[in-house]
């Protein structure tokens, strides 16, 4: 095996040890997956609708479902980078155990970050089918929200995994959440277009990343006009890959010494 | 000429392990210092040390856990940490802190582990009942880790080391917090594994622990080597053969038993006075004349050793 295939196939050993975990309690996991954007849905996009009216053109459910799926793949990818990320870091000492055997440090990293970024893929394609039942998908186009609610998923997770590296504690994690993750929801486009925003802050949201995976998920579920596809693609990836690497270099620190 | 005597003895199959002035500082302090170290292939190798010696880092050093300051480091002949990976598909780890998979069951977690290693299904299941035979966990294998007892738990983790058929089995502090019957559990599994041709190296704190199982005990403080040697020739070596240990008894006593010209040299700890000597006859004859019972005549062992090459002091 070349270096590639052999990096690639520990690190599926990383990822599929956590998918056996997660298989065990997939019966309220996945409840939680289809039930709490049900809720956000059908609550708030018909409530909120109702003041709103239409928002760019779609209604406010088909405005929202979008951003929704979006926040999901950032939040599924976070928690699982920082809390059970570091439950297996440092509570439970499995990556040391991991680490006694062939696989690095980049693999256990790397393998981590497909995990989480798996645990967006699942949560939003349960949003995709409830979104579909709803009404709001516009046509088959919209299955390559997948792709980039993955890709999604791996800067979020990578980015979530570089906070863990300096965790002491879970507390840790608050500031993260809500110093980062949730401005940034609020201000990248989930509720209300960014337009509406002073054009400072305007330009702080397009500096994150979320903005630009609602950019891509929004016309893909509703059939609107893609634009920027490569610019959009590229800050997830650089996003993504900085914080990958940074984070492996961290954990490598925190746990080789 | 000499230096390619010397390049194939580093290179030498036989040689499991060889370091050469390995170091490691952890800011001025050298918590390993110039280690020079060679185990040959089925030796049971013994590391002993008061905490803070050094041996766990040096553990870790041989399977690429913690970085290499200063020297020179092969495992198999394989220069280390490069090989870090390939040396390791090679080794069985035993850590300190037990850390199975809370998650999964006893048989869960031997398959998991084994796929770490890239070993196939196929293999695996073949390989996890012997595993789950060898060290007694048969009945237990779709329990929760949750509901295995401290001996079990040590037992499925050396059975977890065993998964890749390692050439070497590296152990620190295997039975430490187990009762009796447990440890003798964990060393019958040892001594065949010995059997089997396996190289071993293990770290404890229990001086019978080594002194039964090792063929080879290195005593460590400091970072350095102090004493390397079989058990048996390293207490005829480094000690009187008998040790009294005379407990809270009255100076008056204590002077006259100095007195006895076979007592090489005493030691206080505490109330109790230890004398080192070939035979202490006089000294026994006195104690026995005397009222004072609170003795014992034993002969030296191993603890006797490293006391003397560490120190009584407590170490943090």
């Amino acid at each position: 095996m070349n270096n590639v295939s052999l990096f690639l196939s520990r690190s599926t050993s990383i990822w599929s040890r956590n998918i056996r975990v997660w298989a065990k309690l997939a019966g309220p996991s996945l409840m939680g997956n289809f039930g709490e954007p049900f809720l956000y849905l059908l609550v708030l996009g018909y409530g909120l609708g109702q003041f709103v009216g239409q928002v760019e053109g779609l209604t406010y459910m088909a405005f929202l479902a979008s951003g929704v799926l979006c926040t999901s793949a950032v939040n599924s990818a976070s928690f699982e980078g920082m809390y059970s990320a570091y439950t297996r870091m440092d509570v439970q000492q499995t990556w040391i155990g991991m680490l006694s055997t062939p696989v690095g440090i980049g693999e256990v990293v790397f393998g981590e970050i497909l995990w989480a970024a798996t645990k967006s893929l699942i949560s939003v394609t349960a949003i995709l089918i409830v979104a579909t039942g709803l009404g709001l998908v516009a046509d088959l186009w919209a299955l390559l929200i997948l792709p980039v609610a993955f890709l999604t998923g791996l800067c979020f997770a990578s980015l979530a995994l570089l906070v863990t590296s300096s965790a002491k504690s879970y507390d840790f994690f608050l500031y993260y959440t809500t110093l980062f993750i949730t401005p940034m929801v609020l201000l990248s486009g989930v509720f209300f277009p960014i337009d509406t925003l002073p054009m400072g802050v305007q330009w702080l949201a397009r500096s994150l990343p979320l903005y630009h995976a609602i950019s891509l998920v929004r016309p893909l579920m509703t059939g609107g006009d893609l634009s920027y596809v490569i610019p959009h693609l590229s800050v997830l990836l650089i996003y993504g890959l900085t914080a990958g690497l940074w984070a492996t270099s961290r954990i490598k620190k925190r746990l080789i010494k | 000429m000499n230096n390619s005597i010397k390049m194939n003895a580093t290179n030498s199959p036989n040689l499991i392990v060889n370091s050469e002035n390995l170091t490691k500082k952890y800011g001025n302090v050298s918590v390993v210092d110039k280690l020079n170290l060679s185990i040959e292939e089925g030796c049971f190798c013994g590391i002993l040390g008061p905490n803070g010696a050094g041996k766990t880092t040096t553990l870790r050093m041989f399977v690429g856990l913690c970085p290499i300051d200063e020297g020179q480091l092969t495992l198999f002949g394989q220069t280390m940490p490069d090989n870090a990976s390939v040396v390791r598909e090679s080794v069985g780890i035993v850590p300190q802190m037990d850390n199975l998979d809370p998650d999964f069951t006893v048989e869960e977690n031997l398959s998991v582990y084994g796929r770490f290693f890239g070993l196939s299904s196929f293999i695996l299941k073949n390989r996890i009942p012997e595993l789950l035979e060898f060290s007694s966990l048969q009945d237990k294998a779709n329990s929760k880790i949750s509901e295995l007892s401290g001996g079990m738990k040590r037992r499925l983790t050396l059975a977890r080391a065993l998964i890749n058929k390692p050439k070497l089995l590296i152990l620190d502090e295997p039975t430490t917090g187990l009762d009796p019957q447990a440890r003798q559990a964990i060393w019958q599994k040892l001594r065949e594994l010995k059997k089997q041709g396996l190289t071993l190296i293990l770290t404890t704190h229990y001086m019978e622990e080594a002194e039964r199982l090792c063929d080879r005990v290195i005593v460590m403080d400091h970072g350095e080597i102090k004493a390397d040697a079989p058990p048996k020739q390293l207490i005829r070596k480094e000690i009187e053969p008998h040790v009294l240990e005379v407990h809270a008894a009255e100076d008056e006593l204590l002077t006259r038993i100095k007195q006895d010209t076979s007592v090489a040299r005493f030691e206080k700890s505490g109330d109790i006075h230890f004398f080192y000597g070939e035979k202490l006859a006089q000294a026994l004859d006195m104690l026995e004349q005397s009222s004072h019972d609170d003795y014992l005549f034993r002969p030296a062992n191993l603890e006797d050793v490293f006391i003397k090459l560490t120190g009584r002091d407590l170490r943090e």
